[in-house]
């Protein structure tokens, strides 16, 4: 590992046109960093990875690799390999032919050949297969061979674009962890886009969450998660309720505001906030608690919202329940299913009367 | 939608109406294989079985000449026609240039327009041609192989285009990226990848234009010299006088080397 990042942008912009698919980026990736690119799709975090990878070239601004400046180096010269989507094996070489691609196209001598390549198949645990033709395999047998052709060539860099995006549910778990286990392992750079953001938080040491082209928030999972800056961050990832009003009070990283309906509510300025602001308040479902108006009574939160239940679903490990705050404002509270109980009493029933409580500290102010 | 199984004597009369249509189409084919063996030297009728057509056509030496003209020109022509017509395919897919709309509609005209007017047309080009050179040189040329052969490529071109484009349609270009990405320049991308995976559109277009150049008539007929007839035209001119065995043999033999040729560029697009 050395101080120069792996990879750093400095105000990228790529225009289609009249559109910008990205818009004055900036980023910088240590080296041996799990870092992702996640958003929505369109939000311009597959073109990031394609100029890194030299497939576009930036309108504007510096893409640099290793302190390197890419402006004039095409793909093919770049230390930097890529998982595609499509996975984009060649059909007609053999599993051990397309994992030997790099390295002939590098002069690798003969010999050496076979047994890295041997080496690559074998870290994917895929030896065996070599002589098979890519179409004679599953989904996730053909990931691990993208894979093993990318790592073969020991990048500096390896970008993933959507590379679990194919499989189904279980197997992209276990690719999950296969990625992390290697990423360990090689001790490489990985730049991983996805949409999913569930995946992000599993993967990545940090987080770029990106929309309409520029990159909105940069973080650790818990810091994109507990900590989101704007709104759209905290919409994105996780569920979340919104209530909009304006800034009353602020103080010491707190401030309250106002909702249109007349509630005051307090909660974390991950930003400055200044008094009169348009803020929204953002309360994550499995942040709150719906307690009884009994136990209620001697609760020490400064969220007290009277609510109504209003719909109950039970999902296996957590009840989901849906309250009434008003004519015109629900709001959604998880509550775990730490105890194990057949007794109709120990869950919510709709109809039931409720208090939501929440303390502060679990709780976001954000404004735009 | 229901399917209905037609009343049995609907299904027993549209089956003897596909036999019909097959047996227009196909006893005439038959006819002739089966006279090419006949003893009857008018090749009309059936008198008992004989190989002696096929040793004759291989002692005579115009009709031998004129089948080593015919592939001298197919092979030839099917050669350049395809090196030309596959870089014309990878033109017209893989870059934008100004009228390249222009250059995908007229490269549709030479397989539609009557083959009449393009042997016209060359015959006319190769006249004009061939004063000028006479004007600039002295030099006296007569239409001879290289003449058909131009020909023969001329009308070609479109043919290996269109299968080698379609072949190009279905090429994921992200292979190439990928082949970048692993380090390979545009030279070792087109050799490595692109060219080995639209090998069987190329190998199907050069066929097919071999088949077409085999049995072109019209084209050949106005573009070759003097002794230098290719086999159609030299079947033509034996048929004029009138029909032996002989001819029957050697139809038949051109035309298994066709089915051979189309059977072969089938399997050469299916195989990928």
């Amino acid at each position: 590992m050395s101080d120069t990042p792996a990879i750093e942008l400095h105000d990228v912009v790529k225009q289609f046109g009249a559109t910008y698919a990205v818009d004055h980026v900036s980023l910088q990736v240590g080296d041996g960093e799990f870092f992702s690119l996640l958003g929505p799709s369109g939000c311009g975090k597959t073109t990031t990875l394609r100029m890194i990878a030299g497939f576009e070239y930036p309108s504007h601004g510096e893409v640099l690799i290793h302190g390197r400046a890419m402006a004039a180096t095409p793909p093919h010269r770049r230390p930097v390999n890529t998982v595609f989507q499509s996975y984009a094996l060649f059909p007609h070489m053999s599993v051990a032919q397309n994992v030997a691609f790099g390295l002939q196209m590098k002069g690798v001598p003969k010999h050496e050949l076979g047994p890295r390549v041997q080496a690559a198949l074998e870290m994917v645990r895929l030896d065996g297969f070599d002589q098979r033709r890519p179409r004679e395999m599953s989904g996730g047998q053909q990931q691990r061979v993208a894979l093993a052709r990318a790592l073969v060539n020991q990048p500096e860099v390896l970008l993933l674009d959507e590379p679990l995006g194919a499989l189904d549910q279980k197997l992209r778990k276990e690719m999950q962890f296969e990625l992390k286990r290697l990423q360990h392992r090689v001790g490489i750079t990985f730049i991983f886009v996805t949409h999913d953001q569930e995946e992000a938080l599993t993967m990545s040491d940090r987080i770029a969450v990106m929309n309409q082209g520029k990159v909105l928030q940069v973080g650790s999972p818990t810091e994109i998660y507990e900590r989101p800056t704007c709104r759209f961050v905290a919409d994105f990832i996780g569920e979340t309720n919104f209530i909009e009003g304006q800034v009353v009070a602020h103080d010491g990283g707190y401030a309250t505001i106002q909702s249109h309906d007349g509630l005051e509510l307090r909660g974390v300025t991950p930003r400055p906030v200044s008094v009169g602001a348009h803020a929204t308040l953002s309360l994550r479902p499995e942040k709150a608690r719906l307690l009884t108006p009994d136990q209620a009574q001697s609760v020490q939160e400064t969220f007290r919202l009277a609510v109504k239940v209003e719909l109950v679903s039970y999902i296996g490990s957590d009840t989901r329940i849906t309250v009434r705050l008003n004519a015109q404002r629900t709001l959604d509270v998880w509550e775990q299913n730490t105890r194990s109980t057949l007794d109709r009493n120990a869950y919510w029933q709709p109809g039931e009367d409720a208090v939501l409580v929440c303390p502060p500290e679990n709780a976001l102010v954000l404004v735009e | 939608m229901i399917q209905r199984k037609p009343a049995r004597w609907l299904s027993q009369a549209l089956r003897s109406y596909a036999i019909l249509v097959y047996a227009f189409l196909y006893l005439p084919i038959v006819v002739l294989v089966i006279f090419s063996f006949t003893r009857d030297e008018f090749g009309v009728r059936w008198t008992g079985f004989t190989l002696d057509w096929y040793i004759r056509l291989f002692n005579n030496p115009r009709l031998m000449g004129a089948a080593v003209n015919t592939l001298i020109v197919g092979v030839a022509s099917t050669l350049v026609a395809t090196l030309l017509g596959t870089l014309l395919a990878l033109a017209l897919e893989r870059y934008r240039f100004r009228g390249r709309g222009a250059v995908d509609g007229l490269l549709y005209l030479p397989i539609v327009m009557p083959e009449i007017v393009m042997a016209v047309a060359l015959l006319a080009c190769s006249a004009l041609a061939f004063d000028l050179i006479n004007a600039l040189t002295g030099h006296v040329l007569r239409r001879n192989l290289v003449t058909v052969t131009i020909g023969h490529i001329a009308f070609s071109i479109s043919f290996v285009t269109v299968v080698v484009r379609a072949s190009l349609k279905h090429f994921d270009r992200r292979l190439e990226e990928a082949a970048a990405d692993l380090g390979a320049n545009s030279w070792q991308i087109f050799w490595r990848i692109t060219f080995p995976l639209i090998l069987p559109g190329v190998i199907g277009g050069a066929l097919l234009a071999f088949t077409l150049s085999l049995d072109d008539f019209i084209i050949s007929l106005f573009l070759s010299g003097p002794g230098t007839s290719l086999l159609p035209v030299e079947v033509y001119n034996r048929v004029r006088r009138a029909i032996t065995p002989e001819i029957n043999a050697i139809s038949t033999l051109m035309l298994l080397l066709s089915i051979t040729l189309v059977v072969l560029s089938q399997l050469a697009q299916r195989r990928r």
